[in-house]
């Protein structure tokens, strides 16, 4: 095993407990958002995708590419809208009405 | 290090920084909208940060693959409605991993073209990458198809389903292990992506609509592993750190979903709830139930003080939000005090009740968990039940041999009075008597929630 794999590990360990603290701390009321939310992030995969797409050579790889950009593309662009569509209508009481996006 | 790949590094870690940041904004509502939004420009920063990558030579791909994406993104982004929300995640888990699995492939498959070597560590993370990936696919798929009722809702088994499934996954960690021994061995690599994809299907198929809240969440986390270990065959930091954000997230709210129902995930997972055995006979017709007019409703409702709604699966369905919501504005209007409250698995997804509440414009104050709320029923003078079922049925509390017992329940039976938004007189998803609805306080309002809704606001409007 080497060194990258190991800090790769360690990485992935720390994230995962960063993300299981601040998890648990979001209330069920933003559950959904949260599943939208943590699906935009998800959709980072583009970056890989972006790569194989635009590397030079082998032709196969590259449609494949192509393609895993265009559905990375979806969840970024489709889940960032549509988490800020959901937060954009909670909004407390006694307070003018939640602020429109300029 | 040179300059480019300094400046790509720079930008996945602000990206990484960003979208940790964004998902600790989702603790409150009120800092949520602001801290997604700098996770969006972190996402942004990294794809320009990738296209500086040395290893890009062309743009052509890219772009279309982008320009694709975007077109279709787009719609699914501004268009979708509130009440298609679960289908809408869940086809969105589909194309996540159907990315992850595709980057897999393409890797592999140019590395075999290439005649390159494949080291035992970049094997093991894309067999799980396509493990996880093509899994993911397919089940998101099938999940898709059954929110939008595409397939059945209800769970679809056959005998010795358990066994299959268990015989599937124990073939595909056994190509897995084969090819951290054999990296070359291009068939076993392709076999496991086609496997993993059977499996997908095999392990949704028989899960029903009720159960969907967990599957859901549990494919989201399946999605993010994936990501994950994408992130470990291509050795990128961001992608290793989203998948476990992401793969975290979906595993908690699995188990608290699960939890929601008293079950654990292996019942969830192989107990096909619900299915034909449990479904109900005669007895249903034979006792009496109360019926009430929406006139006679509206009476009652415009005098309460205290009115707890408790929405459902059925309110999504009848699209009825906007007229529950003036229906408490009725109340509120006579000076009666309205709350709604929120069963954790009510829909089909974690959160749903929430996102449709708001859209209709009901303040987030007045959601209230099931379990403060609970405490309040003694002292309430209505509970409205709109299409909600399973999740307000006292035999989970007195009845043992019901299967649903044990699961943790809205106590709607402690209120002084009931009624129940119906649309006949069948029994809920789970098939399952609820005797709730034959109890001497509780009044049932026949009919579509929108229509009863619509006539109860005309009314109280007269009154």
């Amino acid at each position: 095993m080497t060194h990258t794999t190991i800090a790769e590990i360690y990485i992935f360990i720390l994230a995962a407990f960063v993300g299981y603290q601040i998890i648990t701390r979001v209330p069920p009321l933003l559950h959904t958002p949260l599943m939208s939310a943590t699906n935009a992030i998800s959709g980072i995969s583009l970056v890989g995708s972006l790569v194989v797409a635009g590397r030079d050579g082998n032709a196969i790889a590259g449609v494949l590419g192509v393609i895993a950009v265009a559905c990375a593309t979806i969840n970024v662009v489709g889940g960032f809208i549509i988490t800020d569509r959901m937060l954009k209508m909670f909004r407390a009481g006694g307070r003018p009405h939640h602020r429109e996006a300029p | 290090m040179t300059t480019r790949e300094l400046i790509t590094d720079a930008t996945y870690l602000l990206a990484s920084v960003l979208f940790i940041l964004g998902l600790r904004s989702l603790t409150r509502p009120e800092t949520a909208r602001r801290g997604m939004q700098l996770a969006a420009l972190g996402m942004l920063a990294a794809i320009c940060g990738t296209l500086v990558h040395h290893e890009i030579v062309t743009y052509r791909g890219a772009l279309v693959g982008l320009g694709i994406g975007a077109l279709i993104g787009w719609p699914l982004g501004t268009r979708v409605a509130m009440t298609a929300m679960p289908q809408r995640i869940a086809i969105s888990h589909s194309f996540g991993a159907l990315a992850a699995t595709l980057v897999g492939i393409a890797e592999y498959y140019s590395h075999g073209d290439a005649g390159e070597p494949i080291s035992r560590g970049m094997i093991g993370a894309l067999a799980f990458e396509v493990l996880f990936g093509s899994l993911t696919v397919s089940g998101s798929f099938i999940a898709f198809s059954k929110l939008q009722e595409l397939l059945p809702g209800r769970p679809l088994t056959f005998r010795g389903q358990n066994f299959m499934n268990l015989t599937l996954f124990t073939g595909a960690l056994a190509l897995g292990a084969w090819l951290v021994v054999h990296p070359e061995a291009a068939w076993a690599f392709y076999a496991l992506v086609g496997l993993s994809f059977v499996i997908g299907l095999s392990m949704v198929l028989p899960i029903g609509g009720a159960d969907m809240p967990v599957v859901v969440s549990l494919l989201n986390s399946y999605a993010g592993l994936a990501a994950s270990a994408t992130g470990f065959a291509i050795d990128n930091n961001v992608l290793i750190i989203c998948g476990a954000l992401d793969g975290a997230s979906g595993f908690l709210l699995s188990i608290s979903m699960s939890k929601a129902m008293n079950r654990s995930f292996g019942n969830v997972l192989f107990g096909a709830f619900g299915s034909a055995a449990n479904s109900p006979q005669g007895s249903l017709e034979e006792r009496p139930m109360k019926a009430i007019s929406p006139e006679d409703a509206a009476a009652t409702l415009a005098f309460a003080r205290r009115v707890v709604v408790v929405p459902g699966y059925g309110l999504a369905v009848a699209q009825a939000q906007q007229l529950t919501r003036e229906m408490a504005e009725q109340i509120e209007k006579r000076g009666g005090d309205v709350k709604f409250a929120i069963h954790p698995v009510a829909g089909r997804m974690p959160g749903h009740m929430n996102v449709l509440l708001a859209e209709a414009n009901v303040q987030y104050e007045k959601m209230i968990e099931m379990e403060e709320i609970n405490e309040q029923f003694s002292s309430v003078d209505v509970a409205i039940v709109i299409g909600a079922n399973d999740v307000v049925n006292p035999a989970a509390k007195r009845d043992p041999k019901s299967p649903i017992f044990g699961m943790p329940i809205l106590d709607v039976d402690q209120a002084r009075q009931v009624f129940v938004l119906k649309r006949g007189k069948g029994a809920g998803f789970a098939g399952i008597d609820n005797d709730l609805f034959f109890e001497e306080k509780t009044s049932l309002i026949f009919g579509d929630a929108k229509a009863s809704l619509q006539k109860l606001v005309a009314e109280m409007k007269a009154l």
